[in-house]
């Protein structure tokens, strides 16, 4: 197995494990890791696979760097966001109280 | 000239965004009414530049690509642009006058709305495919804050709920473009374009389509993956619900309609198209119902939106294996929709934000004889749900009525049905609200009046998404403005 390819499977793996933990777990912060977790996979992903173009190429890893900045702003919203919202209630899960708020697609299913 | 213009587009909204942050609600209120006659002036400046020396692509900063960052300027970004600018001010004039200035967290609205338009200007013209997810990104921080700005825990959850199914949404997109560049080394759109159509085994291409049409169907907030918007939509404030609705659920569908007809229909298969059509028009059917059934206006407009934007979601079939007329056709149409969809939906929540304002409660039911006292407001909300029902002269009509034309020429009978019991249900919910409001009630008789200028943006949207109907030809000339192939 070569290793670009090496790198692309490990980044699936860990995105599925991701998305698994963003359906599948409760608590908000866990939610938000598990999203972090996902970001991290696409990351290794961009870089790994296109290594094929003999040797490292520069690009994707300039645009990894911009990206973790995004994530990096991405998760501090969320946690103020979840700080917040445990201040004025008290909870760390998304349930809803109100059953016309909607359904969502990430909370009840797990 | 044009880099003053791109200057103007892509400079100013970040900067208007940084100084406001240090500014108060009302001097940050000044700034922005300054920075919205600056925008229509670029973008007007730009639609002069591109009909007299056709479009063109910029290298910002004289960076090119793969480094730099590549824009791509034609007719249907000026469209775009044109509509950004008089949406935006619309909801941003709205906003001024709507929200209480005394309150200390509104002064975070200005920043946050500069952000937002900063980000739209940058997904319109962006040639590049991680450019547009960094815009994409810009668009869906800001709007998640303008969500939870100043609400209770209600709308923190429903920021919550948006934040955690955008993000997904933008991830997806990325793992997608992060296969497009292991495959072809590039990230332009258009060389993506140019490889796909000449390179026989294009192997992660396909995977990596399926990818980016997934998380920015989830970001457009498609059926099923519809849960997140009614709650976001509905709980913020209504100037921010408009902006909402009526641009930012469009910049991730104008992001998928880009790579789908630039480089996805190449390597796409019948299914595909077909799938993504079906699921649009079970959001038509399925929103507008949910819509008739909800009991307060505002989830009213928000599932009415989800509805409406199934409409877009009809490019893909008509777009794929169909003569190159009717796909133009097709293109078109959906962009008149997004157009006068915009229009409209900003309309009507500027329009129900007026009339809560003035009953003092959400609920359809208390809109009971709100007609006598808000007839301005409730004619604006009208005017809007023409334009959703798609009755003539309104852009709605004209948007589904080039769609009936290219579901026939192609042979796709089975849209026109869903085209029909659409515009059905539309005006089955909007003349519930009709309903409501002319009932007359003995216990109340006691409405606070809004500001006459709240009632006048309103009017202003629904009538230009009105005007978009009566002038369709000269709409649709701007985005077939000439492009010249040179770099």
């Amino acid at each position: 197995m070569s290793t670009p390819l090496l790198y692309a499977l490990t980044g699936a793996v860990l995105w599925g494990i991701g998305l698994m933990g963003l359906i599948g777990l409760r608590h908000l912060l866990r939610k938000l890791l598990a999203l972090n977790l996902i970001g991290s996979a696409t990351f290794l992903i961009l870089v790994g696979l296109a290594q094929h173009h003999n040797g490292p190429d520069p690009v994707p890893q300039a645009l990894v760097l911009t990206g973790i900045v995004v994530s990096i702003a991405a998760t501090a919203l969320g946690v103020v966001l979840i700080r917040r919202y445990f201040h004025l209630t008290g909870r760390t899960e998304l349930e809803s109280e109100v059953p016309e708020a909607g359904r969502d697609e990430e909370g009840h299913s797990g | 000239m044009s880099n003053w213009l791109m200057a103007g587009l892509l400079f100013t909204p970040l900067a208007l965004a940084t100084v406001s942050l240090l500014l108060g609600f009302r001097q940050g209120r000044a700034l922005s009414w300054l920075g919205m006659l600056l925008q229509l002036l670029v973008s007007v400046g730009l639609w002069w530049l591109v009909r007299h020396e056709g479009g063109f692509y910029y290298t910002l900063a004289g960076w090119d690509a793969p480094l730099g960052i590549e824009l791509r300027v034609d007719g249907l970004v000026v469209t775009f642009l044109l509509l950004t600018t008089l949406v935006a001010s619309g909801c941003g004039i709205h906003a001024g006058f709507y929200l209480e200035p005394d309150r200390p967290w509104q002064r975070y609205f200005w920043p946050l709305y500069w952000f937002l338009w900063a980000g739209l200007n940058t997904v319109w013209m962006g040639g590049d495919l991680f450019n547009l997810y960094v815009g994409l990104e810009l668009i869906t921080l800001s709007a998640v804050g303008l969500v939870a700005l100043g609400g209770q825990a209600e709308a923190l959850r429903a920021a919550l709920r948006y934040l955690l199914a955008a993000l997904l949404g933008s991830l997806a997109y990325l793992l997608g473009v992060a296969l497009v560049y292991g495959q072809f080394g590039t990230l332009s759109l258009a060389d993506v374009a140019g490889q796909v159509r000449v390179s026989e085994h294009a192997l992660l291409m396909r995977p990596a389509l399926v990818l980016m049409l997934v998380g920015l169907a989830l970001k457009t907030a498609l059926f099923p993956l519809h849960g997140w918007l009614p709650p976001a939509h509905g709980i913020a404030k209504s100037p921010v619900s408009a902006l909402l609705s009526a641009l930012v659920v469009k910049a991730s569908f104008y992001i998928a309609a880009r790579v789908w007809l630039e480089a996805g229909v190449a390597v796409a298969s019948q299914w595909m198209a077909q799938l993504l059509g079906v699921l649009g028009a079970v959001a038509i059917i399925w929103g507008s119902w949910l819509a008739l059934c909800q009991p307060r206006l505002k989830q009213v407009v928000a599932y009415s939106s989800v509805a409406q934007i199934g409409y877009l979601f009809l490019l893909f079939p008509l777009t794929f294996g169909v003569e190159a007329s009717v796909s133009l056709h097709a293109q078109q149409g959906i962009t008149l929709q997004v157009i006068s969809h915009a229009l409209a939906k900003a309309a009507m929540f500027l329009a129900a934000g007026n009339l809560i304002l003035a009953v003092g409660s959400n609920r359809v039911e208390a809109l009971a004889g709100v007609s006598h006292f808000l007839p301005f407001s409730l004619f604006s909300f009208g005017l809007a749900g023409v334009s959703l029902m798609g009755l003539p002269p309104s852009g709605g009509f004209a948007a589904k009525w080039m769609l009936l034309q290219a579901s026939m020429a192609s042979g796709q009978w089975w849209w026109i049905m869903v085209l029909a019991g659409g515009g059905l249900l539309s005006a089955a919910y909007v003349f519930r609200i009709y309903k409501a409001s002319f009932l007359e009630r003995d216990e109340q008789d006691h409405f606070y009046h809004p500001d006459r200028r709240l009632e006048v943006a309103a009017m202003l949207l629904a009538l230009a998404s009105l005007g978009v109907g009566v002038s369709g030809s000269q709409v649709l000339s701007v985005m077939a403005m000439p492009f010249e192939e040179v770099q």
